[in-house]
């Protein structure tokens, strides 16, 4: 079975911008896979080299063994839900869920009981009379969803799918994605900058830097195993230590990564200075200077917390200081 | 150091101070008094006249004494019915349509262009291109047209240079659309019907356009439809607020225009000719205010089918 995506060394660039530069991965079929990174990292172009709006400046796309290159949108066997939606304010519910089963030439009845179906499944039945703006925008997301998976895609894309929608929302829908793909079985790509998003609901994350991926890798991998210092910095804010500095306090000479989770207040360790704290309810952040360097400290709640000015001594487990290799 | 000693409401004195204040805490009057003006001007005086004229309408003419006699009746209307002026209205609505319908399809690429891909400079060259001609005369334009289309005009000189004269003298020859020269055939009326307001359908269009977002084409190309079908099905329908709009303007300008056909085209008059025509030399204001109130009455239909058919949904 070939992979439901494959980029082999794609490269897109906007004169001399490198939105995508060299990037090859393999998606699997039936994964649920996010891509990862802050804005302008190549992120979103790589959806939309899957999607067929951008065609790569180097490289190919494959989408099961299939190369991509001179086919269009309308030719692939893909559908995006997109960070606007962007469905069409002149058609109601049913006719936007139906658009892609009209153009392919179906039968109106048989168009409407696959459109209905569709908003079965997305939990909006009896929707399909009302017009996209009567609805919240949940609703919203849900339609696009709707019109997308009508279209029985091999590969459903998404654009920062949960971007628009309040925290609660936000939560709900993530565990609704997450069971909608167990059940309909087809291979997710999602786009986000949200690395608690990706870490809950991806199977797998490919994390964007600069137009490269730094990492590809399970949420526990990513998580726990970062590649890179920009992975551990930027999936979980961990704290980043240069070579010199592991040196002096592991004695190894690499760059580290050091989850502020990790970092417990001990009767004897290494001493650091409190310079700051901000409750945050589950637990309180204390940033921290240690022999000249910033860090970051978790105190869980309940637990006692020191004031700014102290001078606490600090320690870690054993495998808490996760080495790896430079930028 | 925050100054502690600082009033919580700054001073500001004076009778404007006050003003300003009072209307602010009464933005209901400040509505009103913006709008007084306007209103009072469009209410009264627009709509009052509009509303004499359309009274004379119903008044008729003493074909004897050439006086008007103030009792109402339909006898005018009957007159727009006779083949004379039946033919006016006829050929009017007829030009119209026609003017319209090749000004959208002109002015459809050049506002798609606009609206998706010009930026910056480009921006500019096209509001520049748009408008340039609006800021010379009328008159003007319409003569240089005139000469453009004349038997010794530019054109036929290009189309005699490039031996394909025989092709104009064969359209020509065409029944109805053909005549002596371009420039006193009805072609040459429409053409210049189409150049003049072309520029009031390319606005309207560009800017419905510009509402458009591009994800929506991308999403109509996304589920499977290809450029004509994303075209008729998206692109149409959310610019034709836009279109519509601009026919309108071409519409009901070509509806009215009483100068165009005078100098460009055949001596068979136009509803603007006849309105002219009725209330200056012939004194009939009854049988003008009559053919004034054609346009209105098609324009009012126009648009009724245009909301029926849809043409605002995307609004």
């Amino acid at each position: 079975m070939p992979a439901a995506v494959e980029f082999v060394n794609v490269s897109r660039h906007f004169g001399a911008v490198r939105a995508v530069d060299a990037v090859s991965v393999e998606i699997a079929a039936g994964e649920f896979f996010a891509l990862l990174g802050p804005s302008g990292s190549g992120k979103t172009t790589c959806l939309r080299l899957i999607a067929g709006f951008e065609q790569p400046t180097r490289g190919e796309v494959r989408i099961f063994g299939e190369s991509m290159v001179g086919v269009p949108p309308y030719r692939r066997a893909v559908n995006t839900v997109f960070q606007d939606y962007a469905l069409f304010p002149h058609l109601n519910v049913i006719d936007n869920v139906a658009y892609g089963l009209r153009v392919a030439g179906k039968g109106a009845a048989e168009r409407r009981r696959e459109a209905e179906a569709a908003l079965e499944l997305v939990q909006l039945p009896g929707y399909g009379g009302r017009r996209p703006s009567e609805l919240s925008g949940g609703q919203r997301q849900r339609v696009a969803l709707a019109r997308a998976l009508v279209m029985k895609p091999r590969v459903l894309l998404l654009d920062e799918p949960l971007g628009a929608l309040d925290l609660k929302l936000r939560e709900q829908m993530q565990e609704e994605l997450k069971a909608l793909q167990r059940k309909v079985g087809i291979t997710f790509v999602f786009v986000t900058h949200d690395q608690g998003e990706a870490l809950s609901m991806a199977d797998r994350i490919a994390v964007f830097n600069d137009g490269r991926i730094e990492q590809v890798g399970t949420p526990d991998e990513v998580y726990n195993r970062p590649a890179k210092p920009f992975v551990a910095d930027f999936v979980g804010s961990s704290n980043v230590l240069p070579p010199e500095v592991t040196d002096t306090i592991a004695g190894r000479q690499a760059w580290a990564s050091l989850r502020p989770e990790a970092i417990r207040l001990v009767a004897r360790g290494h001493p650091a200075r409190v310079v700051a704290t901000a409750f945050l309810g589950t637990a309180t952040r204390l940033h921290l200077e240690m022999a000249g360097r910033d860090l970051t400290a978790l105190v869980p709640r309940g637990a006692e917390v020191p004031r700014p000015g102290q001078t606490v001594e600090i320690g870690w487990g054993e495998g808490d200081l996760h080495l790896m290799e430079g930028p | 150091m925050a100054d502690t000693a600082a009033p919580a409401i700054p001073p500001r004195e004076g009778a404007l101070a006050r003003a300003s204040d009072a209307l602010w805490r009464r933005p209901r009057l400040l509505l009103a008094m913006l709008l007084l003006p306007p209103v009072l001007w469009l209410g009264v005086i627009y709509l009052g006249a509009l509303f004499a004229l359309l009274a004379q309408s119903f008044f008729s003419i003493d074909e004897f004494t050439g006086l008007i006699r103030y009792q109402l009746t339909l006898k005018t209307y009957r007159e727009l019915l006779t083949p004379a002026n039946s033919d006016i209205i006829l050929r009017t609505v007829m030009t119209a349509a026609l003017v319209t319908l090749a000004c959208a399809v002109i002015a459809f690429p050049i506002a798609y262009f606009a609206a998706r891909y010009a930026r910056g400079r480009w921006k500019a060259v096209f509001y520049l291109g748009v408008m340039l001609p609006l800021w010379s005369s009328y008159l003007v334009k319409v003569y240089s047209w005139k000469l453009i289309l004349a038997k010794e005009g530019i054109l036929n000189w290009a189309l005699t240079e490039l031996r394909l004269s025989w092709l104009l003298e064969a359209y020509l020859d065409l029944p109805v659309v053909g005549g002596n020269s371009l420039s006193t055939s009805p072609t040459g009326t429409f053409l210049v019907f189409v150049y003049v307001w072309l520029p009031f359908m390319i606005l309207p269009v560009q800017a419905a356009l510009e509402r458009v977002p591009v994800s929506m084409l991308e999403a109509s190309g996304d589920l499977g439809a290809h450029p004509a079908q994303t075209f008729r099905h998206v692109l149409l329908p959310l610019a034709m607020p836009g279109v519509i709009a601009g026919s309108i303007f071409t519409f009901s300008l070509t509806l009215g225009d009483y100068i165009i056909p005078q100098i460009v085209g055949t001596s068979a008059r136009f509803i603007g000719q006849a309105v002219y025509q009725h209330q200056g030399t012939a004194g009939n204001i009854p049988l003008a205010a009559a053919f004034a109130v054609v346009p209105i009455l098609i324009m009012g239909l126009y648009l009724w089918w245009a909301k029926r058919q849809g043409a605002f949904d995307a609004l």
